[in-house]
């Protein structure tokens, strides 16, 4: 028997009457001042897939552990130095950009803005949609610059723990890892160097390169406002501000690869004090 | 006979004050167990069928968090057996991989744990940022779990230098050459030497307590491996934990 019928029979409908019972719903407590829902017990259903996946894990670790053991190399002795010295796998994104930028950039400030960056995304980002559910076509501008920098992180990691070998110089796989690359034939230039080298008095060649450098940032800071007015007045001047220094130093990176690569350019800005 | 042991058992003072409600195999106790319990009860009573999905949340957050525990638990195994001392360090390890029993196999489990949680953290960072769930009212504690992150690698990369081996040596010693390089803290860094550092009073010399990487940086990276960062990182899940649950989940969950 349905619990339709049930109902029915227990409390049969009378057209007069303004009040009926509705339906019996099978269970063991109370339901007060509650909606139709669909909800479970968190005991059993949801502890249960939690002990499974745990038992899961652990079994595909402890799977893990008959086969490969955790590495252990002679004694630290700072007698020997290994080459290429090497920092654990998840920072050697960061040593790799040694090789573009300057230890207090690489090491220090780029990570520490890294950090930053990441805890300012929710106040920065305004767009009320796609909360709750995999969303790409409602949240494209903060996928795409979220995406940007995760796939930076990861092709630097991909690169240092892969493709860099003796004297951290480029090694393909196939390569003989024992043997030392010669010094790569192209010499690095600074910018001011270049500059001068086209004919531009020193002073003038210093001035510009300083003049490129706060032109890149202005350029980012001006650039969004111009082309996507609504959406900047939307975002209001502080945030403005923090996304598009953000994303200046999102793409410092990438540039900086582009111009090292294709133009053998070292510094693009040397003052006393710090090379960038 | 079984069932009448059961209930005098049951009956006792002991057993009443240990466990306020019976098995939770009915509603009333199923909600009790989440009440009563503290551990259980960082989980809601109820949650929407939706929720069980796995591909919503796909367990990275959990399996987080287990990591953790597993950590916790294979390096108290580990401290038993490891004294932080350049002369036996070393060779508490290769102890612990031939004499031990479940030497070898707790430190793999530890180690291989220990990347894996790395990896989890940012996953499930990457998971949370794609379905939106950081955003309002739960913007703080993203907050929470970028510094849970950052917490997740210092961790890592402490305990990379106790085995003190060759890999470890030099891999904290570039990563402490990095210190060095501070703006204005570190004497290599912009406008450190300026003002007044040298290579023994700057930021890298208060992180490795000497100028190279030796007893007293073994020392400190102990330290913060096994007392200093897994406080803080409690704290921080403590948080983490606390505000999901006061703020609400976000989407079917």
């Amino acid at each position: 028997m349905s619990e339709r019928h049930t109902t029915e029979n227990i409390y049969p409908r009378n057209q007069k009457k303004s009040y009926a019972l509705m339906e019996l719903v099978k269970g063991q407590g109370f339901q007060v001042r509650k909606q139709p829902e669909d909800t479970v017990f968190v005991w059993p259903h949801l502890l249960y897939i939690e002990l499974i996946a745990a038992l899961v894990f652990l079994a595909g670790l402890l799977w893990v552990c008959t086969f490969k053991h955790a590495p252990l190399e002679d004694m630290a002795s700072a007698d020997t130095t290994p080459n290429p010295m090497k920092a654990p796998w998840y920072f050697l994104g960061l040593q790799e950009l040694l090789v573009f930028f300057d230890p207090w950039l690489a090491g220090v400030v780029l990570p520490s803005l890294i950090i930053v960056g990441l805890m300012a995304i929710p106040y920065v980002d305004i767009n009320p949609k796609g909360v709750g559910y995999w969303a790409w076509k409602e949240r494209k501008f903060a996928i795409w610059t979220f995406i940007f920098g995760f796939i930076q992180w990861w092709i630097f990691i991909i690169i240092g723990v892969f493709f860099r070998g003796l004297d951290w110089a480029w090694y393909w796989p196939w390569d003989d890892w024992h043997k030392h690359k010669s010094a790569s034939g192209a010499s690095l230039n600074d910018m001011n160097v270049i500059l001068h080298g086209w004919g531009l008095d020193a002073v003038a060649a210093d001035w510009l390169t300083y003049l490129l450098v706060i032109g890149y940032f202005v350029a980012f800071m001006v650039l969004p406002a111009l082309l996507w007015r609504s959406f900047s007045r939307q975002l209001g001047m502080a945030r403005y501000v923090t996304v598009w220094s953000l994303m200046a130093l999102l793409w410092l990176s990438p540039v900086k690869v582009f111009l090292r690569l294709g133009f053998n350019i070292k510094y693009f800005l040397v003052t006393p004090w710090f090379k960038l | 006979m079984i069932e009448r042991f059961a209930k005098f058992v049951r009956d006792t003072q002991v057993w009443q004050s240990l466990f306020r409600h019976g098995y939770p195999d009915n509603d009333r106790n199923q909600s009790l167990i989440m009440f009563s319990s503290v551990l259980l009860h960082l989980h809601p009573v109820k949650i929407k069928r939706s929720a069980l999905r796995f591909r919503y949340t796909m367990c990275l957050g959990g399996m987080s968090a287990f990591m953790f525990l597993l950590l916790t638990f294979t390096g108290i195994f580990l401290m038993f057996y490891y004294v932080p001392d350049t002369r036996q360090a070393y060779h508490n390890i290769k102890d612990l991989t031939s004499n031990v029993f479940m030497g070898g196999l707790m430190r793999d489990l530890h180690k291989w744990s220990a990347e894996a949680m790395v990896f989890l953290v940012w996953a499930h960072m990457f998971r949370v940022f794609m379905t939106g769930s950081y955003k309002a009212p739960r913007e703080f504690n993203w907050v929470i779990g970028v510094l849970l992150l950052t917490f997740t690698l210092l961790l890592s990369w402490t305990g990379y230098l106790l085995p003190w081996d060759q890999l470890a040596l030099w891999a904290i010693t570039v990563g402490t050459k990095m210190a060095e390089a501070t703006p204005f803290i570190g004497y290599a860094g912009p406008w450190g030497q300026q003002l007044g550092m040298r290579v023994d009073n700057d930021i890298r010399f208060l992180l490795i307590g000497g100028t190279v990487v030796g007893q007293n940086a073994l020392l400190r990276f102990y330290v913060l491996h096994c007392v200093a960062l897994p406080v803080l990182i409690t704290a921080g899940m403590v948080v983490h934990f606390w505000r999901i649950r006061k703020d609400g989940f976000s989407g079917p969950l």
